[in-house]
């Protein structure tokens, strides 16, 4: 039995923008499961479904075998579900959000109370217990979040973009987090624009484009098509015209002084360097294009780089 | 599972509460204020020259009218401003995502709303005894027309927000048509002194079988049958909730 099995999932909105075009995805249990995509692929759309806050056109979703139509009262009692969005009260108390979660799913008081307590506690949420929520800082927020979604204990937990504007070192802290959950049997489900973080969490994959799957697979071996790395490099001198090298073709000029050069993972910087140099191009500095991420996009889409994944 | 729904139930019937009564000085003391105003013009002031109305002083006729008329519009806003609000920032997605039967969502907006309407009911009675003697013919009726009514005008309040789009769609309704059917429904004045065509025109308002049947409750008199007006106002319950669980169950409004 899969914790999610998904098929033949359509979804077409009022204004008539077909979000979903027949998705089949099945997530084992036990998984850490990335769902990657560039804006607008319909993650979000996809897991609004599951959780049963988008009505679906078509199609089948399964929650640990229990139809999200038939037995959504198990099915939702197995589900917890961070989304991208903050949207709980902000006029509520922290303590009074979670609580009342736990309520809805029929927890009684004294137990959520204690449960309230632990998860607080456990995201560095405990302090703040009652301030009202629109008083927490944007990482608080979304910690609150993630406390608020597994109150009941769920056994699948789906997290939209959990690490938007946090930054590095909560960033870790969360991944931690989420690493014990995992560890201890939910099987998590999360998207995220970041690979590093994917990389280092998630052990499949399922790449979205356009309402599509157009990859699933495990995180080895789609890491494997990500086979060149992109650097834009600084140049001392004004650049006359792009130079050319032998065993690199794919050579973009930003600037006068910058360009921008594909490298495949069998060639090394070091024969970079040692082409320009004999041309007498000096490299001032380097960096790495952001978001690898991006550039698997592009790769796997092969369209022109229109989504800004950040 | 009866348990868990229970739960669930009491969860959002006790939100509601705490979300009202966190606002108290928005939701419950202007009604009171303005309710203490009429008492204060048409009972006293206006009153004693009206001198009297179906047999009793002006202020004692009114007196019922205006305690229900607390009720429904208080009723009404409580539902209305709050399921828009969690419609609006999104937190009615709490209640969707969890195990939560529509019908669940639905009686616990409607508790929240009525127990808002027999409260500001409640203090509004109190606030009449300054202007007038307490008394009360059948508590029985008074109780039963106050929570059936409350639970009416709960119910068309969540019909309002489920359809709204913006925090004007949740005034026009009360102003347009609350406001003046609640004015036109006998609170100030019995139906008997319109001309008869009007007085048939003004059957055709239910809000004219609540305050009636109400003042019935307080007093013992009233210009409609009671039964007609207790079958009346439980043809709308039952119309309004079966619309609710509808539009619920639909997702109108708060599912793409
Ligand atoms: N309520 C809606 N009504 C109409 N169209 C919508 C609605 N919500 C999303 N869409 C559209 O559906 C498509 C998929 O959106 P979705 O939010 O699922 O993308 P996403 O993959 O989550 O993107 P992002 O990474 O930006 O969060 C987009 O084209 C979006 O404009
Ligand atoms: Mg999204």
């Amino acid at each position: 039995m899969f914790a999610l099995e998904i098929e033949n999932l359509h979804k077409t909105y009022a204004s008539g923008l077909e979000a979903l075009k027949g998705i089949d995805l099945h997530v084992e249990q036990g998984d850490f499961f990335a769902l990657l995509g560039p804006n607008g692929a319909g993650k979000s759309t996809c897991i609004g479904i599951i959780s049963g806050l988008v009505n679906k056109t078509r199609g089948s979703v399964s929650i640990f075998g229990h139809s999200i139509d038939r037995e959504f009262i198990v099915a939702k009692s197995l589900l917890g579900s961070v989304p991208q969005e903050f949207n709980f009260n902000t006029f509520e108390p922290v303590e009074e959000i979670v609580i009342n979660q736990a309520g809805f799913y029929g927890v009684p008081a004294r137990i959520a109370r204690q449960e309230t307590e632990h998860y607080l506690k456990q995201l560095g949420l405990w302090q703040h217990r009652r301030s009202q929520a629109r008083r927490l800082s944007g990482g608080m927020k979304r910690r609150l979040m993630i406390a608020r979604a597994l109150i009941h204990k769920p056994r699948l937990l789906i997290l939209d973009e959990p690490t938007a504007g946090v930054d590095i070192e909560l960033r870790r802290t969360m991944w931690d987090f989420l690493d014990q959950i995992n560890g201890q049997g939910t099987t998590i489900i999360l998207t995220t624009h970041y690979l590093e973080e994917a990389e280092r969490m998630c052990r499949n994959v399922a790449i979205i484009d356009d309402g599509e799957i157009i990859q699933n697979t495990s995180m080895k071996l789609l890491l494997k098509q990500l086979n060149s790395e992109t650097f834009v490099l600084y140049l001392r001198d004004d650049l006359a015209q792009v130079p050319r090298l032998q065993r690199l073709d794919n050579i973009v000029q930003l600037d006068h002084h910058s360009i921008e050069v594909e490298v495949p993972d069998s060639c090394s910087i070091n024969d970079l360097i040692h082409e320009l140099d004999a041309q007498g191009i000096v490299v001032e500095r380097l960096r790495n294009k952001v978001n690898r991420l991006e550039e698997l996009f592009v790769k796997l889409t092969s369209k022109p780089d229109n989504s800004s994944a950040a | 599972m009866i348990r868990q729904f229970w739960i669930a139930y009491l969860t959002i019937t006790r939100k509601e509460i705490m979300r009202f009564t966190r606002i108290w000085v928005q939701t419950i003391i202007p009604p009171v204020v303005m309710v203490a105003l009429y008492f204060v013009i048409f009972g006293n002031l206006i009153g004693q020259r009206i001198g009297e109305m179906d047999g009793m002083t002006y202020v004692d006729f009114i007196m019922p009218g205006l305690v229900m008329m607390s009720i429904i519009t208080n009723s009404y806003t409580n539902v209305v401003s709050s399921f828009y609000g969690a419609k609006y920032s999104r937190h009615i997605e709490e209640m969707q995502i969890a195990p939560v039967p529509d019908l669940v969502i639905l009686l616990g907006f409607v508790s929240g709303g009525m127990v808002r309407g027999i409260s500001v009911g409640i203090a509004v009675t109190l606030v009449s005894l300054l202007f007038t003697d307490f008394s009360i013919y059948n508590p029985f009726v008074v109780l039963l027309v106050a929570l059936l009514t409350s639970c009416l005008f709960a119910l068309a309040g969540l019909i309002n927000a489920i359809f709204a789009n913006s925090f004007d769609d949740i005034t026009i309704i009360p102003t347009f048509v609350l406001t003046p059917l609640t004015y036109l429904g006998g609170i100030f004045y019995s139906i008997k002194l319109l001309p008869e065509f009007w007085q048939q025109v003004s059957l055709g308002n239910p809000i004219l079988y609540m305050v009636n049947s109400f003042r019935y409750g307080f007093r013992g008199i009233s210009d409609i049958d009671l039964s007609t007006a207790i079958a009346v106002i439980l043809f709308f319950i039952v119309v309004l909730f079966a619309t609710c669980l509808t539009l619920l169950a639909r997702g109108t409004g708060i599912r793409q």
